[in-house]
């Protein structure tokens, strides 16, 4: 019955080919503007560790004795020393701090001019903990981040930039005016966003897109990294403006993050009473004023209180869905209309004892084939509107691919819209009184 | 022309005429939005930087030491000052549209308690002010003696310029020169007001705050250095930057030229506003399809009217109905269900702004994007109604004495 219902209804298709392009055109732009901005919200909205993002954590305590009232969010950073306390007490699985600041990178055995590039400094537990990915060699040991051992591991883009790809460890990096040396080079790795360094979201105005930039060039132990490039930080915020400009140690500045990795929820609530219990200690020794004012947020927390997706992303979305369900709106008229039409045949075949549900079934097959033919627009100008999007100067558009999960929505979108668009006037059409249509014959 | 049989005929086809009253009233909602949000978009991109964008161009350096400043900014001001058609150069922290250097937040007493808001501060040596073309409204331009020197991040008393917009903000309705302001242990007091002066990233903090600029007369040193602001013949600007890249990395080969600032004020000032103006191409994209699909739906469902009521009408011309009529009948149709989607498209399209509202910085829909709104989809409907209806009034009369 479907096939005879699916060759029915290609008949009636082609029978009126103005009404039946006007239908597909509206369908597929409008899944075309839905699905382009939907994938891009599904790009910029994911989990960037889908399988161990609940056990990672970002700690903040409020540092800042300066702040006036209670309910304040604490900064989004630490200071130095509150930081560091809390990454060698090791009271989680794991923990790594975070900084990252600008560079001057030249590979003394290649001849091409210095370039400015982006360092983090971090501990050795930042590749475990976020599964990142190496192609030559590996990170570096506990040892070398406590003898400030002058190593690096270095992203695959400046690998290729520098060393064209080749297999670079051992290789002398000068960072500054000190010389590293190279002991692992990444695989291409593009988390989205960059998560570990995500923070004063919501300070953005909604401009949030530098959050998707792509991870540093150089990765290097924590304690060298501050040496090597002393006096170029920058802090997330200053109480009081530090003596010497981009030298942050002792400053009354917030500029290091600390991420810890906890297996379980005993471990997540001894790490608050830790978190707690730390910063009353620093209240009593008269460093902090806000003791209670702790934070210890999962990954997807972090990103959502820091509002990541970009507003204008959003924005892009509800309009392009806006004009979707205009779009539905009108495929509901002209189905109406195109059902109504052929009221007459309708009342033989109900005459003849085909069931109401024999007509709405031919009728939602007639609307489900529309639905197809404007998913494959659809899919094209979904196709058409990532690659527009590709071309935008913003961080994420290299990001910017149809997945397959997006590519099946396309066209189930597609359908669904056009059941939705065809149920309504399939079932006034199952309701055409045979009788008076005979008549009227 | 009589309402009272459209109506009725209007209600014998409920569910057309409702789903497409839906279909302007949504319609009509999303337009008088997406204007609105196009409105903002382009006022934003009109902000006036007080600068003069058209003549300047910005050099920066990266990668060098601090304690080379001094020296690098000799080679590179004499080195710079040799190119041909080269107007002016000075040393200044940074300009509108370029990288954001001097952020603060400030207070208006020395106890830091009254928050003043976040402003950008310009640290420009002498000369810099003449060269951006800074217009001064009130109180006096920096004398040779206003430039000081300093160490840190600003010297730690200065007489500054701030912006009407920042002076307005921090001290209402009252004069501002003289007045004081303070960051953490730094003084300042204002000995002239500017008329314009764009932060860095305007709109990166707000549309409110996109003005609020201080600037701080100073002596280029170790604190100030590496980032050059060059004045040409607009005529000659593109020539002489090229000229000005060539020349730094041979007079500084140690340090690195940041290729995306070192460019003419109103290539960066085209770069930052780049995302709103690609958001105002998709809205336009999105308003233009919106219509089409809006006047196809009507097309589509007034053709259907027409063939169904191809008897009526014949019989209607048989007695005495002119081709006029018809085509008005028609007509004052669409009039009719077009304006009961406006109707309801006005509520929508206010309850989506206050949706808007909460979501996005966007002010209240002004009331005029109504009426405006509403003649375009009244124009609309016209326009897409005339097809259909001039086929109608095309029907011939002897249609009603056939059979089908």
């Amino acid at each position: 019955m479907f096939t005879y219902y699916l060759d029915l209804a290609l008949r009636s298709l082609k029978r009126n080919r103005v009404l039946t392009a006007l239908m597909v055109i509206a369908i597929a732009v409008g899944i075309g503007a839905s699905m382009t901005t939907l994938t891009v919200m599904h790009l910029l909205s994911g989990d960037p560790l889908p399988n161990k993002s609940g056990t990672l954590f970002y700690a903040q305590v409020d540092a800042d004795p300066t702040r006036t009232g209670d309910n304040i969010e604490p900064l989004d950073m630490m200071d130095y020393h509150s930081a560091v306390d809390l990454w060698s007490a090791h009271r989680a699985d794991r923990q790594t701090l975070i900084v990252d600041s600008d560079i001057k990178l030249l590979a003394p055995d290649v001849n091409l001019p210095p370039l400015m590039g982006t360092m983090l400094s971090t501990t050795v537990d930042f590749f475990p903990m976020f599964d990142v990915p190496f192609q030559y060699g590996g990170s570096w040991t506990a040892q070398d981040d406590a003898k400030h051992a002058r190593v690096a591991v270095i992203s695959a883009d400046l690998n290729a930039k520098l060393f064209g790809g080749a297999a670079s460890v051992g290789r002398t990096l000068r960072l500054r005016d000190t010389d590293v040396r190279i002991v692992g080079v990444l695989k291409p790795w593009r988390p989205s966003p960059q998560f570990y360094t995500v923070r004063g979201g919501r300070f953005a105005h909604g401009d949030t897109a530098d959050f998707y930039a792509r991870p540093e060039d150089v990765i290097t132990p924590f304690t060298s990294g501050l040496e090597i490039n002393d006096g170029n930080f920058q802090s997330f915020t200053c109480w009081h403006i530090p003596d010497q400009p981009g030298h942050l140690i002792n400053a009354p500045c917030a500029w290091v993050g600390l991420w810890v990795e906890l297996g379980s929820a005993t471990k997540v609530s001894d790490y608050r009473h830790f978190l707690a219990g730390y910063a009353a200690q620093q209240k009593a020794l008269g460093r902090f004023t806000h003791a209670d004012n702790t934070r210890l947020r999962e990954l997807m927390q972090w990103l959502d209180f820091n509002g990541v997706v970009p507003s204008d992303v959003c924005l892009q979305m509800w309009l392009a869905f806006a004009f979707l369900a205009i779009c539905l709106f009108n495929t509901v008229g002209l189905l109406l209309a195109k059902f109504l039409r052929r009221s007459g045949e309708i009342g033989v075949r109900r005459a003849l004892g085909a069931s109401r549900a024999a007509v709405f079934a031919q009728c939602l097959v007639e609307a489900g084939l529309i639905g197809l033919l404007g998913g494959i627009g659809g899919w094209l100008l979904t196709m058409a509107g990532l690659w527009l999007v590709r071309r935008q100067p913003t961080a994420y558009a290299d990001l910017a691919h149809l997945d397959v999960s997006m590519f099946l929505t396309t066209f189930v979108l597609a359908v669904v819209v056009s059941l939705l668009a065809g149920a309504l006037p399939a079932l006034r059409a199952s309701r055409v009184a045979p009788g008076l249509q005979l008549k009227t014959l | 022309m009589q309402i009272q049989p459209i109506l009725a005929a209007l209600r014998k086809h409920r569910l057309a005429t409702l789903l497409i009253v839906l279909e302007i009233a949504l319609a009509c909602a999303v337009l008088c939005n997406a204007c609105f949000l196009i409105a903002n978009r382009l006022g934003m991109m009109q902000l006036v930087s007080g600068v003069d964008e058209s003549s300047l161009a910005f050099i920066r350096l990266t990668g060098y030491d601090d304690k080379i400043t001094a020296d690098l900014n000799a080679r590179v001001l004499a080195g710079l000052r040799a190119i041909p058609g080269m107007q002016s150069v000075s040393v200044i922290n940074t300009v509108p549209f370029a990288q954001q250097r001097g952020a603060s937040g400030i207070t208006t007493d020395a106890a830091g308690q009254h928050f003043g808001g976040v402003v950008d501060f310009y640290t420009g040596a002498p000369g810099s002010i003449e060269e951006l073309g800074l217009r001064v409204v009130a109180g006096q331009r920096p004398q040779a003696d206003d430039y000081r020197s300093f160490s840190n991040f600003l010297p730690t008393d200065a007489r500054v310029l701030v912006t009407q917009s920042l002076a307005e903000h921090l001290w209402p309705g009252a004069d501002p020169l003289g007045r004081e302001f303070w960051m953490d242990k730094y003084h300042f007091r204002v000995m002239g007001v500017l008329a314009h002066l764009a932060v860095a990233r305007p709109g990166g903090r707000g549309a409110n705050s996109a003005d609020w600029s201080v600037f701080v007369p100073v002596q280029a040193g170790s604190s100030l250095g590496g980032s050059y602001l060059l004045r040409a013949d607009p005529a000659n600007l593109p020539r002489v930057l090229r000229e000005a890249h060539a020349v730094v990395t041979k007079v500084a080969p140690d340090t690195v030229l940041d290729r995306d600032e070192s460019r003419t004020v109103s290539a960066l000032r085209h770069t930052w506003f780049q995302r709103d103006r690609t958001m105002t191409g998709m809205l336009l994209g999105v308003i233009v399809a919106l219509l089409l699909v809006t006047a196809l739906g009507i097309v589509g469902l007034a053709s259907f009217w027409v063939q169904q009521r191809r008897r009526q009408i014949g019989i209607r011309r048989a007695i005495g109905a002119t081709r006029a009529d018809i085509l008005r009948y028609f007509q004052t149709e669409n009039f009719l269900i077009v304006s009961g989607g406006i109707a309801l498209g006005m509520a929508l399209a206010f309850g989506l702004n206050l949706l808007l509202m909460t979501h996005y910085e966007l002010p209240r829909l002004p009331l005029y994007y109504l009426p405006i709104g509403a003649l375009a989809l009244w124009a609309l409907g016209q326009l897409a109604v005339l097809g259909p209806a001039l086929r109608a009034a095309a029907v011939p009369p002897v249609v009603a004495t056939r059979s089908v």
